[in-house]
């Protein structure tokens, strides 16, 4: 066995979460219209495509108006094909608002994940697992900008489970914003998302 | 940092919508005229064109409408410029008159058709597969369409390029019918690393303007009527012509003339059929499907074959003309007992096949029109029910 192999296995030792799926890991982003949750799919879906070298297929469902009404972004994660591009069984549910909380919750795996902005979670429906986070009263107290919540977000689930690298997330941010004169800030709201999901990551293990 | 968006081999990557991967197969294909009005959920490829076309010299123009587009857009191939529109069905519904005129006249033009529930307007943000026979059919009279689909985002690209290929080939035009699912779903695509034009344009008339006659088929019956504007002149007309390009009401002329504009196609037809086939060597039960409904029927087969159900899929590139023959070749060879047409709409895939099958071998059938893609799960109990029928 060469150095390089070596390493590759001690590299393979230590699994993310899409790995112990094998098949395939679902997740869904869920809010309003207008609260960037398509944008957010698509950032998670490049950042684990592109940076992480993964098969992902990012679909989502909106209906005709502009603003308002339910929005979801699904992106499917697998190391082979992937068949059906919607979520079927959620292996993580991110949610902004209640309606997407009590919607979707019922449609998780057993041993999936919901990650919910405090806001959202009124009262507990089904049996997933649900972290509560207050990504948009951050992203206003903190940012003066309610829009970056979903860029915490991003942070968050980044070292919060590790579905998708540090590196890659952020490259994928810098890369979205870099002729943007909000690229400071969205870089700032990244980092602030990996604070938190180290925190809670320690609370919670 | 960035991240790195350059395959291991050279190739640009990009995880793009199908919508922004037609843009860019088109423009690899040589496409530099894109004429349209936006319409959901086509408008991405539009607003793609309008952003890349400038740069490279092409020419964007929002039209008025769509019969203003298409009619744009024949112009435009015409004057020689390779070139396409898209749209969804309310739009192909008005363009169909002018589609029946580039029919006539042999003009290449590449109609890509991101389809969505109707009739009328039916439902904008949501997919269906019910324009399929309309690409078939739409306009009136007699002639013979060519329709390409995809079921992957790479496979919009790569079929598009196929669409200008196969549109310059035939000189006719080509439907591209994509769908709301596979038009907004994002993947991750790996783009021809050389930036040449891929398709080669037909070679110039090499007899004298004063000699030329347009309509004069070579012996695949193909006419690739002169671009305007580099002397050649002729008559571009709806009305059955004489090789001229001049109406003609001569009978022999007429069959002559409808006969090539079948024929060119059919009698090529194996060089436009393309299908991708998967676990089809020992299937009892094979699925019939194209686009979004083929990746959920991959899905149904790959559960099935789990389970040790003999289930195979022929997931359909071509639609039109129907590749009855490569699907009766596959069938022929494994042990067939039915045959299962997936499809978003309300069955309309199903007529070729039964057409194809005539009676042979038993046909079911898997249908939504809700606007949601089909499930696996719905395909696999129809498997399932087949099984026990």
């Amino acid at each position: 066995m060469s150095h390089q192999d070596k390493r590759e296995k001690k590299n393979r030792k230590k699994k993310t979460p899409i790995e112990e799926h094998l098949g395939r890991y679902d997740i869904r982003i869920s809010g309003a219209g207008g609260q960037g949750i398509i944008s957010t799919g698509m950032l998670l879906g490049e950042a684990i495509s592109i940076g992480d070298g993964k098969n992902v297929s990012q679909s989502q469902s909106y209906g005709p108006e502009a603003r308002g009404g339910a929005t979801r972004a699904d992106i499917i994660v697998s190391d082979g094909d992937i068949y059906f591009p919607e979520c079927q069984e959620i292996d993580l549910l991110v949610a902004f608002t209640p309606e997407a909380y009590e919607k979707y919750s019922t449609a998780m795996k057993p041993d999936g994940i919901i990650v919910a902005d405090k806001n959202a979670v009124n009262i507990m429906v089904g049996q997933a697992k649900v972290v509560t986070v207050p990504f948009i009263e951050i992203a206003t107290k903190k940012f003066k900008r309610p829009i970056v919540a979903n860029i915490i977000a991003l942070g968050f689930i980044s070292t919060f489970l590790g579905i998708v690298s540090q590196k890659s997330i952020k490259d994928a941010v810098e890369d979205r914003f870099a002729s943007s004169s909000h690229l400071e800030l969205n870089m700032k709201a990244i980092e602030e998302g990996f604070k938190l999901g180290r925190e809670y990551k320690k609370k919670f293990s | 940092m960035a991240l790195n968006r350059i395959s291991s081999d050279g190739h640009p990557l990009m995880f793009v919508q199908g919508n922004e991967a037609c843009v860019q197969g088109a423009l690899h294909a040589g496409c530099r005229f894109f004429a349209g009005y936006p319409i959901t959920p086509s408008t991405e490829i539009a607003e793609g064109m309008a952003r890349e076309l400038p740069k490279l010299g092409g020419t964007f123009i929002q039209m008025e409408d769509e019969i203003a587009s298409i009619a744009a857009i024949i112009g435009a191939s015409a004057a020689g410029a390779r070139s396409m529109t898209a749209t969804s069905g309310p739009g192909i519904s008005l363009m169909l008159e002018n589609i029946g005129f580039a029919y006539m006249i042999q003009m290449p033009i590449v109609v890509v058709n991101v389809q969505r529930g109707g009739p009328s307007t039916g439902l904008p943000t949501k997919l269906s597969q019910s324009d399929t026979m309309q690409a078939r059919w739409g306009t009136h009279g007699d002639f013979t369409s060519i329709a390409l689909a995809a079921s992957t985002v790479q496979e919009v690209y790569d079929m598009t390029i196929r669409a200008f290929e196969v549109a310059e080939h035939f000189s006719t035009p080509v439907f591209l019918l994509l769908d709301e699912l596979i038009g907004h779903m994002r993947e991750k695509v790996v783009l021809n690393k050389h930036d040449n034009q891929a398709v080669v344009k037909h070679a110039f008339p090499e007899i004298p303007p004063e000699w030329y006659l347009p309509y004069t088929e070579s012996l695949d019956l193909v006419s690739h009527p002169a671009p305007f504007g580099k002397g050649y002149r002729y008559n571009m007309t709806g009305l059955v012509h004489d090789r001229a390009g001049f109406p003609t009401s001569i009978p022999a002329e007429i069959t002559e003339r409808l006969e090539t504009l079948r024929n060119k196609i059919l009698k090529h037809k194996r060089e436009i059929w393309q299908l991708r086939e998967y676990y089809t060597e020992d299937a009892k039960y094979v699925i019939i499907a194209y686009g979004s409904a083929a990746r959920a029927a991959r899905g149904a087969v790959e559960s099935l074959r789990l389970k040790k159900t003999k289930a195979g899929l022929i997931d359909l590139k071509s639609i039109w003309p129907f590749p009855d023959e490569p699907i009766k070749e596959i069938l022929d060879r494994c042990n067939i007992k039915s045959v299962i047409v997936a499809e978003n709409n309300m069955g309309q895939l199903i007529h070729p096949v039964r057409e194809m099958l005539g009676g042979s071998v038993k046909i079911a059938s898997v249908n939504r029109y809700d606007g949601h893609p089909l499930e696996p799960q719905e395909i696999i109990n129809v498997v399932k029910e087949e099984i026990y029928a």
